[in-house]
C-alpha cells in the first residue's frame, strides 16, 4: 500500500494569489494512497524542506510529490531533500501548479481544479514509480573556449590557472577580438591594448592552453564531462612551425588593397597578412579570396621571398577531433551593417563611421596613428555630430533593446576629440544618458562640464551631404522639441550592438538556446547567468548581450569557476531518466526482436546491437542495448518500438497509462 | 484584364492631369482601366482624426464596392487614397468582429479581396516589363525623385520600399531614361494639408524640397502624389518667396514623364494644367 506525502506550494503570491492551495492540499489528502497532505509559503526554503524531510519519516511516505513551481526549476531541489530524509530521490514527482496553471490561468473554481487535477495524477503515477539509481560518468577535465576577445582570453586563463587544459579557438587569424580595436576605455582611458596585449601573450604561452586561431566549430556530440567537437582548422597556407614571422611575405605581397577587418574598412591590408602588429600568433595567414594565386595561379611571390620556405599553398583544412569536458561560449557581438541606416547615409557618406570605426581613427595603432581624420579627405574636422542610438532602442528598427556600451563610449570619443582637436565642437544626439557602473556617471559629466561636449537630448532624423557639409538635422526636445540643424565635418554612429551572424546556427548546433535577438540564453536571468540550458555548456561576454569589459570579463571569471566546479569532480552522476530495453528469463530473453527500428531513430547514436550467446560462444538471438551513457531519454526509440520493449525509466508505459486514467477517471 | 481604378477626389479636380495621364499611359499599353461605380470619399485625413469607425468604413465601402464590380486589382494613383485603402485593408485582416462591424455599417459586404497597387506598383507590374523598345523619347533630365510621406510609409503596413530612402520612382525614371539624382529631401515633409490653412508654412517646408533639388542640378520633380503636386507646383510663389529667387523647376507626375517617354502627346498628358510652366 503507497502512503503518499502531497506538499502544496503557494510560491509566495505567484500560485497562492491565483489557486486555492489550502483547498489542493485538503483534497489531495482524501485520495486513494496519500498519507499525508500539506500546503506551505514557500517549500523550496529550508522550513519548506524539513517539512517533507520530517513528513518522509514520520508517516514513512512511500512517494512524495510537490505541487509547485516547473520541475526546470526546483526538481532536483526536492529530490535532494527527499533523498536526504532516506527515500529514493525518484520517488518524488512535481505537479506544477505555477507555470501551467497560476500563471497562465485567472483565478477561480476553474483553476484550482486544474491544480488538483495536476496532483491527481502525479499521486498515480508516484505509486508506479520505481527506486533509481543516478548513473554515474566520467569527467574530461578539458575545456573548449569558443571566441578569442576578452571574455574568452579571462575564461582561458582562469579555467587553466585553476591546472585544467584549456582549448581555445578563434576564428580569425588573431585572438583578441573587439578589444584589440579599441583606442582607449572607459571610464579610466587606460589604453586598451596596453591593458589587453600582456593577456594575450600569456594565452600564447600557457602550458594549459591550447591555441587554435583561424579556427570554427565543425561538430560537436556527447554531453556534459564527455563532449567530443570536431574542431575545423581552416589553412593558412603556412607551416607554422617554420615561420619566425618576419613578415617580409606581408611586405612584399601586391595586392594590397582589401579593406582591412581590424581598421574597419579605413586601412588596407595585404593578401597575405597579420591582422595588426600585436596580433598573437604574429604569423601571417592567406587570404584566399583575395590572393592572386588563388584566383589566377600565377603570382607565389610571399613564397620566393619567405626566408624560411614557410608558405605552403597546397595547404588543406585539417579536422582536429578533441575530447572535452565543458564548452564556454565567448563569440562576441557585431555592429549593424550599413544599409541599415539610409538615412543617415551610412555606406554613402564616406564621413558618416561607426564607433567602432572611430575607435581605429583614434588609437595609435589604426590608420591615422590616433589622429582624428576624417575617411574622405584626410582633414581634421571641426564639427562632429555623435548619434547614439543609431539602432537601440528603435522597434521601427526591430532593435527595442538598449546596446548598453554606446552612452559610455559616446562620452569617450567626444572627450577623446576633445583632447585631440583643440578648438573643435563635438556634439552628442541623446535619448538618455544610461552610465550605470562604477564611475560612470562621473566620466559623463566630465565631458560634459570639463571638456565642453555638447549634450543634445534628442533624436537624429536625416544626415545629408550639402556643399561638402553634413547637414545633421536633429530636434531639442529639452528646448520644446525646436529643430536643430547642424553642419558637421564628420558624423560617429553608436550603431546598435547585435549578435553576430552565425550566432543562430552555432547556438543550433550546440543546442543553446537563444533570444528573439540571436543572442545566447542565459539558464535564469539572475542566478544562473553563464549558464545556459545545455549542461556544461557556459557563457561569458557580449554573446549573451551588449556586455562592456568590465562585465565581459566578470562573466568570463564567472564561468570559469563554473567549469572548475564541474571538473572538480572525478565523475558526473546523470539522471537515470534513460530507455531500457527489456530482459527476460531463457529462453526468450527479451521480447525485442532485433528489428533495431530504434537503432535509426535514436538522434544520440545511443543504442547498440548486443549478441546472447550460448555456452558454445554462438549466437542465439541478437538485441538492442541502451548506452546509459550516451541516451538521453527522449523517449523517441520507445515510441518507434513495435514489440513495446523498450521502455523509459520514470515514465513508463504504465505510468504514462495511469496519469491518464486517472485524468479520464472521477475522483 | 481589366484594372480597377479608384481616383479619389483630387483626381477628378485640382489633379486632374494626374488622372489624365494614368489612363494615357494605361491606353498605350492597352491596358483596360475600369473606374469603381459609385465611389466615395477615402476619408483623407480628417476621418481619421476623428472617428475611427468611419475612418474605416469609408475606403471599406470603396473596396466592397470593388468586390461587387468584381475587380481583382485596383490601381490606386493618389498615395492618400492608397494609404488609407491600405491601412483599412491591414486592420479588417487583422480583426474579424471590426470587420463584421464595418460591413454592418457599409450595408455591405466587405470581403478584402482586392489587390491595392500604388501607381509605382502598377506600373512596375504592367508597363515598364513591356518599356523596352517603347521609349522614343528618353526623359533626357536630372530629375529629383520625389516621394513625400504616404506612399512609403508606414512600412509595416504598406510592405513597400525603402521608407527611408525609397529607390523605386528613381528605378523606374532611369528607365524612361532620366537621370535620377542622389538627394536628401525624397520623403521630407511638403507641408501637406496646410496648403490651404497656412501656405506660408508650406513655403518653407516645400522651399526646402525646391531648394535642395535646384542646388543639385535637378531640370524637373517627379512626384506621385496629388498633394505633392499641389505644393510644390501651385505654392511655387510662397515656395520663391521663402527660396528668396525664382526657381521654375517643373513638377511633373510620373505618369506624366513616363507619357513624354513614350512619345505622348503634351496636351493628352494634361502638362498645360500646371503653374510652373513644363517646358521639358
Amino acid at each position: 500500500m503507497s502512503k503518499i506525502g502531497v506538499f502544496v506550494c503557494h510560491c509566495g503570491e505567484n500560485i497562492g494569489a491565483t489557486v486555492d492551495c489550502a483547498r489542493v492540499a485538503e483534497t489531495s489528502g482524501k485520495l486513494d494512497g496519500v498519507a499525508y497532505s500539506v500546503d506551505y509559503k514557500y517549500m523550496c526554503s529550508d522550513p519548506g524542506q524539513s517539512l517533507i524531510k520530517s513528513a518522509i519519516a514520520e508517516k514513512g511516505l512511500t512517494g512524495v510529490v510537490v505541487a509547485a513551481c516547473s520541475p526546470r526549476m526546483h526538481e532536483p531541489t526536492f529530490r535532494k531533500a527527499c533523498a536526504e530524509a532516506g527515500l529514493n530521490p525518484y520517488m518524488c514527482e512535481m505537479a506544477n501548479l505555477r507555470e501551467h496553471v497560476s500563471w497562465v490561468h485567472e483565478k477561480g473554481e476553474a483553476t484550482t481544479e486544474k491544480a488538483i487535477d495536476l496532483v491527481r495524477i502525479l499521486v498515480e503515477k508516484v505509486k508506479y514509480n520505481q527506486s533509481l539509481n543516478a548513473i554515474k560518468v566520467p569527467v574530461t577535465k578539458t575545456a573548449l573556449v569558443i571566441g578569442g576577445g576578452i571574455a574568452g582570453i579571462q575564461a582561458s586563463l582562469d579555467i587553466a590557472n585553476t591546472g585544467h587544459k584549456v582549448i581555445l579557438i578563434e576564428k580569425d587569424p588573431s585572438i583578441g577580438g573587439h578589444m584589440s580595436q579599441l583606442s582607449e576605455t572607459f571610464p579610466t582611458l587606460d589604453c586598451s591594448q596596453c591593458i589587453l596585449t600582456p593577456r594575450m601573450v600569456e594565452v600564447a604561452q600557457h602550458p594549459n592552453i591550447t591555441l587554435y586561431s583561424y579556427a570554427e566549430l565543425e561538430s560537436i556530440e556527447g554531453f556534459i564531462g564527455n563532449f567530443k567537437a570536431k574542431i575545423r582548422r581552416k589553412s593558412k597556407s603556412l607551416d607554422e612551425k617554420l615561420c619566425t614571422g618576419c613578415g617580409l611575405c606581408t611586405t612584399k605581397c601586391p595586392v594590397k588593397k582589401i579593406p582591412s577587418e581590424f581598421n574597419e574598412g579605413l586601412g588596407m591590408r595585404t593578401a597575405i597578412y597579420v591582422p595588426f602588429p600585436q596580433a598573437v600568433p604574429n604569423k601571417p595567414v592567406i587570404d584566399r579570396e583575395h590572393c592572386t594565386y588563388y584566383l589566377k595561379g600565377k603570382c607565389r611571390i610571399c613564397e620566393k621571398v619567405c626566408p624560411t620556405q614557410a608558405i605552403r599553398f597546397d595547404q588543406k583544412d585539417t579536422i582536429e577531433e578533441v575530447e572535452i569536458g565543458a564548452i564556454v561560449l565567448a563569440t562576441g557581438f557585431s555592429v549593424k551593417q550599413p544599409d541599415f541606416f539610409p538615412e543617415y547615409g551610412y555606406g554613402k557618406y564616406p564621413d558618416v563611421i561607426t564607433g567602432l570605426q572611430f575607435e581605429r581613427l583614434a588609437s595609435a595603432s589604426g590608420p591615422t596613428l590616433g589622429e582624428i581624420r576624417r575617411p574622405s579627405d584626410s582633414k581634421v574636422p571641426q564639427n562632429i555630430v555623435f548619434v547614439a542610438c543609431a539602432g537601440s532602442r528603435d522597434e521601427a528598427k526591430g532593435i527595442p533593446y538598449c546596446s548598453k556600451i554606446c552612452c559610455m563610449y559616446i562620452a569617450k570619443h567626444a572627450m577623446l576629440y576633445q583632447h585631440k582637436v583643440h578648438g573643435g565642437k563635438s556634439y552628442v544626439f541623446y535619448m538618455d544618458i544610461r552610465a550605470g557602473g562604477k564611475n560612470y556617471e562621473e566620466f559623463v559629466r566630465r565631458a560634459i562640464e570639463e571638456d565642453g561636449v555638447n549634450y543634445v537630448r534628442g533624436r537624429v532624423s536625416r544626415i545629408y551631404e550639402k556643399n561638402g557639409k553634413l547637414i545633421v538635422k536633429g530636434v531639442d526636445t529639452l528646448l520644446g522639441a525646436m529643430p536643430v540643424d547642424i553642419e558637421a565635418d564628420m558624423v560617429v554612429l553608436a550603431t546598435a550592438g547585435v549578435a553576430n551572424n552565425d550566432a543562430e546556427a552555432l547556438a543550433q548546433k550546440l543546442h543553446v538556446s537563444y533570444d528573439a535577438y540571436k543572442f545566447f540564453a542565459e539558464a535564469h536571468p539572475k542566478l544562473k547567468p553563464v549558464e545556459t540550458n545545455t549542461a556544461g555548456i557556459f557563457l561569458a561576454g557580449a554573446c549573451q548581450a551588449p556586455r562592456d569589459i568590465p562585465e565581459s570579463v566578470s562573466m568570463a571569471s564567472g564561468a570559469a569557476v563554473k567549469v572548475a566546479c564541474l571538473f572538480s569532480q572525478d565523475e558526473l552522476t546523470r539522471d537515470p531518466l534513460i530507455a531500457v530495453v527489456n530482459r527476460m528469463a531463457p529462453p526468450v530473453y527479451s521480447s525485442c526482436v532485433g528489428c533495431f527500428l530504434c537503432v535509426s531513430a535514436c538522434p544520440y547514436q545511443a543504442i547498440e546491437k548486443e549478441e546472447i550467446k550460448n555456452r558454445a560462444g554462438e549466437v542465439i538471438k541478437t538485441l538492442a542495448r541502451v548506452n546509459p551513457g550516451l541516451c538521453q531519454g527522449c523517449g523517441t526509440c520507445v515510441a518507434f518500438c513495435r514489440t513495446k520493449s523498450i521502455d523509459l525509466q520514470g515514465y513508463t508505459h504504465e505510468q504514462m497509462y495511469t496519469e491518464v486514467m486517472a485524468l479520464l477517471n472521477e475522483y | 484584364m481589366t484594372l480597377g481604378f479608384y481616383p479619389g477626389c483630387s483626381l477628378k479636380g485640382s489633379s486632374r492631369e494626374y488622372a489624365e495621364s494614368v489612363l494615357a499611359v494605361a491606353k498605350a499599353f492597352d491596358i483596360a482601366i475600369e473606374e469603381i461605380q459609385d465611389w466615395n470619399c477615402c476619408g483623407a485625413t480628417a476621418a481619421h482624426n476623428m472617428n475611427r469607425e468611419l475612418s474605416l468604413a469609408l475606403p471599406a465601402r470603396i473596396l466592397s464596392l470593388a468586390e461587387k464590380q468584381g475587380l481583382s486589382e485596383i490601381v490606386v494613383p493618389c498615395a492618400a487614397c492608397y494609404s488609407r485603402l491600405t491601412v483599412t485593408q491591414h486592420e479588417l485582416a487583422a480583426d474579424q468582429t471590426l470587420k463584421a462591424r464595418i460591413s454592418e455599417v457599409n450595408g455591405m459586404e466587405y470581403k478584402g479581396s482586392v489587390t491595392i497597387l500604388n501607381i509605382i506598383q502598377m506600373l512596375d507590374k504592367y508597363i515598364t516589363p513591356r518599356l523596352e523598345g517603347k521609349v522614343v523619347k528618353p526623359f533626357n533630365k536630372k530629375v529629383a525623385c520625389y516621394y513625400g510621406c504616404l506612399l512609403v510609409r508606414p512600412h509595416e503596413i504598406l510592405k513597400f520600399d525603402r521608407e527611408e530612402d525609397p529607390q523605386s520612382m528613381d528605378e523606374l525614371m532611369l528607365k524612361a531614361g532620366a537621370t535620377p539624382i542622389d538627394w536628401a529631401f525624397k520623403t521630407e515633409c511638403c507641408g501637406a494639408g496646410l496648403s490651404v490653412s497656412r501656405t506660408h508654412s508650406v513655403g518653407k517646408l516645400s522651399g526646402l524640397i525646391v531648394g535642395d533639388a535646384k542646388d543639385r542640378g535637378a531640370e524637373a520633380i517627379i512626384v506621385a502624389c496629388p498633394m505633392c503636386h499641389s505644393n510644390l507646383d501651385m505654392r511655387r510663389k510662397e515656395i520663391n518667396e521663402y527660396l528668396g529667387e525664382k526657381v521654375d523647376i517643373p513638377v511633373l507626375y510620373v505618369t506624366q514623364a513616363l507619357g513624354l517617354a513614350i512619345g505622348l502627346d503634351k496636351k493628352e498628358l494634361g502638362l498645360n494644367r500646371h503653374f510652373v510652366k513644363v517646358t521639358v
